[in-house]
């Protein structure tokens, strides 16, 4: 029992260290400002293709969007800084994942509480399926067909033979 | 099952579906833009006509910025005939109709004003600056700018000759 909860705590572990080094800032691991460019600009939403990043829609908008991401950081300007522009600009839809803060934090959390959930469901129901199994002459509460209890004696009594 | 488990089963799923309901509802490509109230970005303009315009210089005046090109069609071509009938009324009542070219060609772009008689001031934007900086998504949008530089309404799409009206009287 003491095996089953450390792995239960060491999965709850694991997801919040997802979602907390998610927010861990990619640009602090980039090279390059075309590097970082490129980062910037895939966590952006284009505009015009607006399933796509910036960093992968073709449409002119987007690449003039790309231009402008390189000319801030070229002139010093922080990728927190540069985000920040495009969020006063377009808001925060203009952002591909939605902030941690507030309400966005449903949008975070709730697929982990609805596999931990479901899974929740789909063990109880598992457990309680092997103790029916596992009860004295199996669920008393329901008796045997007699219909199978007969054939069930005809066919050991042939095989004892 | 109990009923006190479909019961409850059924209540988990009514908030879920009340929010898909609310959101299928909604337009998605009606973004509010967090400029509106606050001060317009700043803009220099170099027209068409071989003038020049900046927002700076038209502190004190209503101005109704346009956005538009000319593969734009039909929205640009449906509200710029009434763009042009608002520049008209209300040009000498302190009011300025400009217009931002994006995503174009000069020729083009000409050829659209041309063709639409259009007399209020338009320029490109070349490099998309003016157009980022105002969260362009889409042509046409319009900005109606209030006399101190702030943002007073933002109009996506086609305007027609009501609104437009509406707006600058609510500016005057």
């Amino acid at each position: 029992m003491q095996y089953v909860n450390n792995r239960k705590q060491s999965l709850v572990v694991c997801l919040l260290l997802t979602i907390v080094l998610g927010a861990w800032p990619s640009d602090l691991l980039a090279g390059s400002i075309e590097e970082q460019t490129h980062l910037l600009a895939a966590e952006l939403r284009c505009p015009v293709c607006q399933n796509l990043s910036v960093a992968d829609s073709p449409s002119e908008m987007a690449i003039q969007m790309r231009e402008v991401i390189f000319e801030k950081l070229k002139n010093g300007e922080s990728p927190e800084q540069v985000r920040g522009y495009f969020v006063s600009r377009y808001g925060e839809w203009i952002l591909l994942a939605p902030t941690r803060h507030g309400f966005n934090w449903l949008a975070w959390l709730l697929p982990f509480v609805a596999i931990l959930g479901g899974a929740g469901i789909i063990v109880l129901r598992i457990r309680r399926a092997i103790r029916r199994g596992h009860g004295p002459n199996g669920d008393a509460s329901r008796p045997l067909d007699p219909r199978y209890a007969t054939r069930l004696e005809t066919e050991l009594k042939e095989s004892e033979r | 099952m109990a009923t006190w488990k479909k019961l409850s089963l059924l209540l988990s799923i009514i908030p879920l579906l009340l929010l898909l309901a609310y959101g299928f509802k909604t337009n998605p490509r009606e973004v509010p833009s967090p400029l509106v109230g606050r001060q317009a970005p700043a803009f220099a303009l170099s027209m068409f006509d071989g003038s020049s315009n900046s927002l700076e210089a038209l502190r004190g005046k209503v101005v109704v910025l346009n956005f538009w090109a000319s593969w734009c069609f039909p929205a640009c071509y449906e509200e710029a005939p009434h763009l042009e009938a608002a520049w008209q009324t209300y040009r000498d009542r302190g009011v300025m109709v400009i217009g931002v070219d994006i995503q174009d060609r000069d020729t083009e772009a000409k050829a659209f004003i041309e063709r639409l008689k259009l007399s209020f001031p338009n320029g490109p934007d070349p490099q998309g600056k003016i157009s980022i900086d105002y969260g362009i998504y889409g042509v046409p949008e319009t900005f109606f700018i209030r006399k101190d530089g702030t943002i007073h309404y933002k109009h996506v799409g086609a305007l027609d000759a009501k609104m437009l009206k509406a707006k600058i009287e609510e500016m005057l």
